[in-house]
């Protein structure tokens, strides 16, 4: 019973919103925003066309290769300056520059460079994605319990086995949540990019349903991308959940 | 009068039954004087407290012995050879428990095994029994939130139990569990002196639990610090457990500990 009740609550919240969102779409607010019935039927209908699945194809290229490339370079390069004072001086104002500049403003430098195709691309999710994951994994590897750090020294663990066994678990959590927060930035910059350089994939639908006022189709495409954003997450939670089982409560010694 | 400050040569102590002995040991923090000049012994297969009040110093000199820090001067011997760093013949129990919130209890106290290279089978086999001693049979795969206070120090003793180390580092061990579980703490921990063959260094800022449990009680005095007197309760040792605290040596030593105390507490 207890269980089911979370699940309740879920299906309540999203019936909330879907209920607004018709309403608000038989008003109408605007001859541009149609009601979730009228979005999911364009859905179903993009699923039954496959078209929606070619969308995706496209669109998850620079998505997973970015948040690939932005999770692992970006947990390594935290973990390093984290770990060390010298590099934390030298890479961290880079990351925070990323984090605060204007990403539309620096595609048409990307597109000069890299030109329009899947480099761009992968590029604008690796800028949105990565900074919070090192700037994350870096703020968690510095603030790891000293007393953890010191039982480990005092039963005589390796540097390895310190960073391995102690260091990386203990930081996880807010690893995890600069993951999360990173890869939902991927999202956006993915959208972005299909919206800003070439349009491709779900930012093709978006595009094109817009030109010619198909809003439906608009809508369902926008849609379809926020619920795989939100699973995606999920899974991720998952696997944290998985991997550190004690961690979800927090720590022991708070 | 009390046992205090009284030589060696009254007691049975022969120079090879020094576990530890500090020498002249002094530590700086930049300016601050944290310890000065330090020297004193630690009796094998016996308990001695470090008593002082905050900022007296007795824990770094305990992370000194440990080998977590580096004295600025002089060096600490184990069994007459100086150390360099954390070995196998020191084992430390932390104030805050240490544990590894992602670990069950079983990984936990298997973890200092773990870090030692000892195959998964055995240090978990070697686990289960000091797990056992220290009372904790059922909660093998439970996680350190799951447990009380008073349990989780239990799993930081068996972790350092369990890698039979010679002499057992003890800082302020029961200072975060409850005034209940503390004495039960206190008489376990005077069983296991009785019992294991191991020496301890306790700190404490408790003067009741350091004579309660001490064959030997240090009291260290801050600004530099410095050891002020020895005090071996040792007439207490002989004593049941359940009447210490009304005998009146007991009462006599904590009062005189307090005396010499009570000008250096704010």
């Amino acid at each position: 019973m207890t269980n089911n009740r979370p699940l309740l609550l879920k299906f309540l919240s999203a019936a909330l919103v879907f209920g607004a969102w018709e309403i608000a779409g038989r008003i109408p607010v605007s001859y541009a925003f149609p009601t979730f019935l009228e979005s999911m039927q364009a859905l179903i209908a993009m699923i039954l066309d496959g078209s929606l699945f070619v969308a995706f194809a496209e669109t998850l290229k620079p998505l997973v290769i970015g948040v690939a490339i932005s999770a692992v370079l970006g947990i390594a390069v935290g973990l390093w300056v984290g770990l060390n004072q010298f590099f934390e001086w030298l890479f961290s104002p880079i990351f925070i520059v990323m984090q605060a500049a204007p990403l539309a403003a620096l595609i048409p430098l990307l597109v000069m460079i890299y030109g329009i195709g899947l480099t761009s691309k992968i590029f604008v999710v690796c800028i949105m994605a990565m900074p919070v994951i090192v700037l994350n994994t870096a703020s968690a590897v510095r603030n790891t319990p000293s007393s953890l750090t010191e039982m480990g020294r005092s039963f005589q663990a390796s540097q390895a086995e310190l960073v391995l066994k102690i260091i990386i678990p203990a930081a996880s959590p807010v690893i995890f949540s600069g993951l999360r927060l990173g890869v939902s930035a991927g999202f956006i910059g993915a959208i972005l990019s299909e919206l800003k350089i070439t349009p491709t994939g779900v930012g093709d639908i978006i595009t094109y349903s817009r030109s010619i006022a198909d809003y439906a189709s608009m809508y369902a495409a926008i849609f379809s991308i926020i619920v795989l954003a939100v699973v995606f997450l999920n899974l991720l939670e998952k696997l944290e959940h998985h991997l550190f089982e004690g961690n979800v409560r927090g720590y022991a010694s708070d | 009068m009390l046992q205090t400050s009284q030589p060696t040569a009254s007691f049975p102590i022969a120079a090879t039954d020094i576990a530890v002995s500090v020498r002249n040991v002094s530590k700086n923090y930049g300016a601050v004087e944290a310890l000065k000049n330090l020297s004193l012994d630690f009796p094998r297969g016996q308990l001695t407290s470090l008593l002082g009040p905050s900022g007296c110093g007795k824990t770094t000199l305990l992370k000194i012995i440990a080998g977590l820090l580096n004295p600025s001067s002089g060096d600490v011997e184990v069994d007459g050879k100086p150390i360099a760093g954390p070995g196998r013949d020191r084992a430390f129990v932390f104030q805050d428990f240490a544990l590894l919130p992602w670990a069950t209890v079983l990984r936990n106290v298997a973890f200092g095994l773990e870090l030692r290279g000892v195959a998964k089978s055995e240090r978990e086999a070697i686990a289960e029994k000091y797990i056992s001693d220290v009372g904790l049979t059922g909660f093998e795969q439970s996680f350190p939130h799951e447990l009380s206070g008073g349990m989780r120090q239990r799993v930081g003793l068996a972790r350092a139990l369990s890698v039979d180390a010679d002499v057992l580092l003890m800082d302020e061990p029961f200072s975060a569990v409850d005034e209940q579980t503390r004495r039960k703490f206190q008489e376990d921990l005077l069983s296991l002196v009785a019992n294991e063959n191991k020496t301890f260094i306790f700190v404490t800022h408790s003067i009741e639990e350091a004579v309660y449990v001490s064959d030997q009680i240090a009291v260290l005095l801050p600004r530099p610090s410095r050891v002020s007197e020895i005090i071996r309760p040792v007439g207490l040792r002989e004593k049941d457990m359940s009447t210490i605290r009304r005998d009146p040596e007991y009462l006599d030593i904590v009062d005189s500990i307090w005396d010499s105390l009570r000008t250096y507490v704010e």
